[in-house]
């Protein structure tokens, strides 16, 4: 059974009466959630995650957590808590206290607070490092300390604001696994902020992706993969060949002067559409055999595919595929009627 | 390589005018010229400068200079943290108001006091207009320590301003998320934070206090003599250099312990972090 942990509703933030930042945003965050607030810089995604812990109050619309407004709580008595992107650890204590921080203001006693922080540093491996002061620590190692910290006073809800954005990227691939791994073992909810998309896809349950403080689309990992809803969900989420095209009816939409077979529908008869075609959704054939005729412009191999840019009649196709055609020479391309996805022209 | 050639032109600079001037006031401090003109050895002057008559003035001395930081550091602290606050909206008027009389000269500023506090002056005309009974306030410890607070005041709040504004505002932010008051944030952050900026204020207010002979003479009217009264009298008044050079000799080592004592505590607290000192 599913349940509601925050629900944010029409929720607008300008700052200084200017400008929206966040504009009409609504969006509903279930219990034990892995929910990845996604866009580009300037997107609104910090704000959101600023007002559902406290530290702003929107200009207009509601908060709930669990049900129950809490627009004007301060963050000090809301049960979530905030991993900040630069850590934010208290230079002035140790790895212990640092953790301790939350139990000591609530005045836990000293062997609850002992059992907790040992059992924090345990869960994020760095048993041990109790004594350590934090800017001795690699930024990995801070990150977890900021982790275990907000960990310690067993929120419902964790905010984590671009937590792994100052780490190399082998040290995020293993962090990302790992966030994901203490998420399900303590079955709390998530909700993380980034604006890396391969992150977003790895680890989160649910996904909203935001532009100008507006949502694009709110989808699974797989739904906002294969059906973005926009052509700027499709181009943020991934790589995609977007080209203007026309839906003559139902199933059929015509591109690149010839018309293809399609599984969309509702768009009318005879109108502008954009369409968008994934670069691992094109297949390679002989250059006379194929829907779509080319020259291969460039090949540069990635390591599991080549990527090829194919021109095709003055539109510069982005393929991936395993094999390849000679460089200069002429290509076929063959798209199945799955891999076009139509989407309105955005204004 | 570059940077010590860089900083040889200081090393030569601070070498001409402190190292050299402090050795000759250590030199000074341990020899004696005879009336014919010979110069020979003697401790006879470091020995004077613990007769108890000048132990009794050295005490009074750092009893005022101690109370004067105290002082300052009551009523600094909470403006420098005040000032350092992100709600405080006139906070450039103030730091200005703090900072303007600085740009007069010290005399000028401890003259001023003068004219308010004398028996005709501004504050006793306006008791006589108010219909109440005069008081002498000049020529008082209170108004020395008036003097010296007014005086050294800036020194105590910048330093700790300059500290606190630069705590990282994430760090507020996270200790209030995980569940601090307004009062813990301070207790636990804020304020062993800002004791950087503590140390440095008070060294930098307790050093003038200590020596200080301008406002003792003028709002104090030399009932009271502090250590630098004293001194100055050598140079100026009885002309006995070596008596004079042998107290500030002494000042200058009892000055210097307490200050690396506090620059170690202060520094096994917490690193550099923008300290003045």
């Amino acid at each position: 059974m599913k349940q509601e942990a925050i629900r944010l509703e029409n929720v607008t933030k300008s700052f200084d009466g200017i400008e929206d930042v966040l504009y009409s945003v609504s969006m509903t965050v279930e219990k034990n959630e892995f929910f990845t607030l996604l866009g580009p810089s300037g997107c609104g995604k910090t704000t959101i995650l600023r007002i559902i812990g406290g530290f702003e109050k929107p200009t207009d619309g509601n908060v709930f957590f669990d049900g129950k407004k809490i627009n004007d709580l301060p963050p000090n008595k809301r049960k979530l808590n905030t991993v900040f992107q630069r850590y934010a650890l208290f230079p002035h204590m140790n790895v212990y206290e640092n953790i301790a921080f939350g139990l000591r203001v609530q005045k836990t006693d000293d062997a609850t607070i002992d059992a907790r922080v040992t059992e924090m540093l345990e869960l994020v491996e760095l048993s041990g490092y109790e004594k350590r002061a934090v800017t001795s620590l690699s930024g990995g190692q801070q990150q977890r300390v900021a982790i275990a910290r907000a960990l310690a006073v067993k929120p419902e809800v964790l905010l984590l604001d671009e937590p792994l954005g100052a780490l190399d990227l082998k040290m995020r691939k293993e962090m990302q696994i790992e966030l994901k791994k203490i998420q399900r073992c303590l079955g709390i909810t998530f909700i993380y902020v980034t604006h890396d998309q391969e992150e977003a896809l790895t680890m989160s349950d649910k996904i909203v992706v935001l532009k100008n403080g507006v949502i694009q689309q709110m989808g699974t990992p797989i739904d906002i993969y294969n059906e973005p809803e926009n052509a700027f969900v499709a181009d943020f989420i991934g790589e995609s060949n977007i080209l203007s095209g026309t839906m003559v009816h139902d199933k059929l939409v015509n591109f690149m002067e010839r018309d293809f077979v399609c599984v969309d529908s509702g768009f009318g008869e005879n109108k502008p559409v954009e369409v968008v075609i994934r670069p691992e959704d094109i297949k390679i054939v002989p250059p006379d055999d194929g829907m779509l005729k080319g020259k291969v412009e460039s090949i540069t191999f990635k390591g599991v595919h080549y990527e090829m840019i194919i021109d095709a009649k003055g539109y510069k196709w982005m393929v991936h595929s395993t094999m390849h055609p000679l460089q200069g020479a002429d290509a076929g391309m063959d798209i199945l009627p799955d891999d076009i996805h139509i989407m309105e022209v955005q204004h | 390589m570059k940077k010590s050639m860089a900083a040889f032109h200081y090393i030569v600079w601070m070498v001409i005018f402190t190292v050299v001037p402090m050795l000759l006031i250590l030199g000074y401090s341990l020899i004696e010229v005879t009336d014919n003109g010979v110069i020979h050895l003697t401790l006879d002057y470091i020995r004077k400068c613990f007769e108890p008559i000048y132990l009794q003035i050295i005490a009074f001395s750092f009893y005022t200079a101690i109370l004067c930081t105290a002082l300052c550091l009551v009523i600094g602290y909470p403006i420098a943290i005040i000032l350092a606050g992100d709600s405080f909206k006139h906070k450039n008027t103030l730091i200005f108001l703090l900072l303007a009389p600085m740009w007069m000269n010290f005399l000028l500023r401890t003259y001023s006091w003068l004219t308010l506090l004398e028996r005709n002056g501004l504050i006793n005309r306006l008791l006589t207009l108010l219909g109440l009974p005069n008081h002498s306030i000049l020529y008082t410890t209170g108004s020395v320590m008036l003097g010296m607070v007014y005086n050294f005041l800036p020194f105590m709040i910048l330093p700790i301003y300059s500290v606190v504004s630069k705590i990282d505002s994430n760090l507020i932010e996270a200790a209030n998320d995980l569940g601090a008051s307004k009062w813990n944030i301070f207790r636990k952050i804020t304020l062993p934070m800002s004791i950087q900026g503590v140390f440095s204020g008070i060294v930098m207010v307790f050093m003038p206090a200590v020596t200080t002979f301008v406002i003792t003479r003028l709002l104090g009217g030399g009932q009271k003599e502090m250590i630098g009264n004293v001194i100055e009298q050598q140079f100026i008044v009885s002309g006995d250099w070596s008596f004079g050079s042998a107290l500030s000799a002494l000042l200058m080592v009892v000055i210097l312990v307490c200050i690396s004592f506090s620059n170690r505590k202060g520094t096994a607290e917490k690193g550099e972090r923008g300290a003045l000192i």
